[in-house]
């Protein structure tokens, strides 16, 4: 039985590797550091702003043409997922758009709250992950204070390894687990 | 049955099953030179509505430091005449004889007497009276003497555990016995519950539970079930540990930036904070004088065991090798450290000795994780995974007596918690 687990920890070690090689590519960030922020969201941050109170076209209310925007498959805001590397939280360059649009609609919108969850893979202290989670919550918040988001407006917490997206002992669920997550107000 | 005894002895294998058992434990490994002791069938015991003899056995081989000898099939009354030359050509370095008798109140009395055989001074003697309630916790107590009697540390028998099973989206905070034999269940929930913790005094559990959907620690009355809220502020509570004087609790809050050290009173007041750099500081223990908190951090870089004085001060580091040291757990007597470090992909429960900072991995397995002490310092509880489920290990604290305390209904088994001596 236990040498059963030992290949199956060495299988998922060699796929950790051939994933490890696979991704170096430009999205490849440097050494983690924590203080990394996304380098491209620059310019407009003035957004799109959902006038309050008002009614448009379709009847739709304010706070439901808010919904809908954020959950409309063609607009950045409905990619709510944002993955790290294996013991990293440092946010990938490519995620520099997705991150702008939220922080352009959470700043056109200032009742708007998010909620930033962090999470990591199964490996490791439970609560080591938890800690790392965090950091990986946090990344994305400081990232979203620095475009212009309100302190107020973002928390961030840690789900640790405790809520994977994907159940399973191989890189594949791994790499799935390793995200933060922003959900907005009505969605926590 | 006794055939079967020496069967097992003999492969150093042993499953103690019960007809209500959740948990069997299983011996994979055994002490060099274990002490071979005779039990022999306690007299009148067909008066108690559960066998006693032979939870005073198994609790005494699953140790790893007894070898039980034959005895024979005969009941021996404590006061019996004995030939101790005998025993001791059958090989027995100690001998204990018992007898039942009833007891004023539908109570029952055991008298015991321990002969030491190779001291071959005056026997020691003991009398418990019993409700026919708790054959179980009564024979733990017989265990518990001739442990300490014939080894001079006091037994964990009668000690309990705490412990986590998740059971498809259900959770469940467990208190067990030792031997994982008496589960019951203090809270259950449809969020994830981690790191369980005993109060110095036994009587309460904190932990952190993800109910409210965010990481918040609690402090739970075992004798109420009442829970209360230790840490609930902006961001994840986390990672409690009690101070040696259960008054105080050290907690990691993110609040103010990333994962800090705080302590705080047990009732949520007297928050103040200890350690906290950018990085990640996380799990603190108290070492048992209460004078330093051990801690994990990656300020170096790589998450690595650092201490800080219990008040506040610098941190120091102490482990060095290896790119990842987690979860520090300090044995009673302060002198070793169990933690987990990862080889090669392999996360592993390893021990420091802090003086001469000596270090030995404990396990052979690639899954472990969240190391406990047993209050008298000879085991590691752990938990650890075979075929993909969670389980409960055990390795004493040299490596080489090794147990596995393996599920039987599905579920896994995580986040153990040894308790302490004191029993409400």
């Amino acid at each position: 039985m236990r040498n059963i687990t030992i290949q199956t920890s060495i299988a998922a070690l060699s796929l950790a590797l051939l994933a490890g090689c696979s991704s170096t590519g430009p999205e490849q960030p440097a050494a983690p550091t924590e203080d990394r922020t996304p380098s491209a969201p620059t310019g407009d941050t003035s957004g799109s702003a959902v006038n309050q109170g008002q009614v448009d076209s379709r009847g739709m209310s304010a706070e439901e043409a808010l919904m809908a925007q954020l959950k409309d498959p063609n607009s950045p805001l409905s990619k709510r997922i944002i993955y790290f590397d294996y013991d990293s939280y440092t946010i990938k360059d490519s995620y520099a758009s997705l991150i702008s649009a939220h922080a352009k609609f959470l700043a056109a919108n200032p009742k708007m709250k998010m909620l930033i969850q962090g999470n990591t893979d199964e490996r490791g202290s439970r609560e080591y992950n938890l800690a790392l989670g965090q950091k990986r919550a946090e990344a994305v918040k400081r990232a979203l204070l620095l475009l212009g988001v309100q302190e107020a407006q973002v928390e961030s917490v840690s789900l640790g390894e405790e809520k994977p997206r994907m159940v399973g002992s191989d890189e594949a669920s791994y790499a799935e687990n390793r995200r933060s997550e922003l959900l907005y107000s009505g969605e926590f | 049955m006794f055939k079967a005894f020496r069967l097992m002895a003999a492969s150093l294998l042993l499953v103690a099953q019960f007809a209500h058992a959740q948990l069997t434990v299983e011996i994979t490994g055994a002490g060099a030179n274990r002490i071979p002791v005779a039990i022999t069938n306690f007299s009148g015991e067909g008066l108690l509505p559960q066998a006693l003899t032979g939870i005073v056995r198994s609790d005494l081989e699953r140790s790893g430091l007894f070898r039980l000898v034959d005895p024979g099939t005969t009941q021996v009354p404590e006061n019996a005449a004995i030939d101790l030359t005998q025993w001791k050509e059958r090989g027995t370095d100690a001998l204990a004889l018992a007898s039942i008798l009833p007891a004023p109140g539908g109570r029952y009395e055991v008298r015991m007497r321990l002969y030491d055989i190779a001291r071959q001074g005056k026997p020691d003697g003991m009398i418990f009276v019993f409700a026919p309630s708790t054959v179980r916790e009564t024979g733990h107590r017989i265990a518990d003497f001739i442990h300490e009697k014939l080894t001079g540390e006091k037994g964990i028998y009668s000690t309990r555990i705490a412990y986590v099973v998740k059971s498809g989206s259900r959770f469940e905070l467990k208190v067990d016995d030792a031997d994982g034999q008496n589960p019951r269940t203090a809270l259950r929930s449809s969020e994830p519950i981690i790191s369980p913790t005993w109060s110095p005094d036994g009587t309460r559990l904190a932990y952190v539970s993800f109910q409210a959907k965010k990481p918040i620690i609690y402090v739970h009355s075992l004798a109420t079930g009442a829970q209360t809220v230790v840490a609930n502020f902006k961001g994840s509570n986390s990672a409690p540990a009690w101070a040696p004087d259960g008054k105080k609790l050290a907690v990691v809050l993110t609040k103010d930036s990333s994962s800090q050290i705080y302590t705080i009173n047990a009732d949520g007041s007297g928050l103040t904070r200890v350690a906290g750099s950018s990085a990640i500081d996380t799990e603190p223990q108290f070492s048992p004088d209460g004078q330093y908190l051990y801690f994990t951090s990656d300020r170096g870089g790589s998450p690595q065991i650092y201490r800080v004085p219990a008040g506040g001060g610098n941190a120091e580091r102490v482990t060095f090798e290896g790119s990842y040291n987690v979860t520090p757990r300090l044995s009673p007597d302060g002198k070793t450290m169990a933690y987990v470090s990862r080889n090669n992909g392999r996360f592993q429960v390893t021990a420091m000795d802090l003086a001469s900072r000596q270090v030995q991995i404990l396990t052979d397995s690639s899954r472990d994780e969240s190391p406990s002490f047993a209050p008298n310092g000879r085991m590691i509880l752990y938990a650890s995974e075979i075929g993909g489920r969670g389980v409960l290990s055990a390795v004493s604290v040299d490596g080489r007596v090794k147990q596995k305390l393996s599920g039987q209904a599905g579920g896994d088994v995580r986040e153990p918690a040894w308790g302490p001596f004191n029993q409400p």
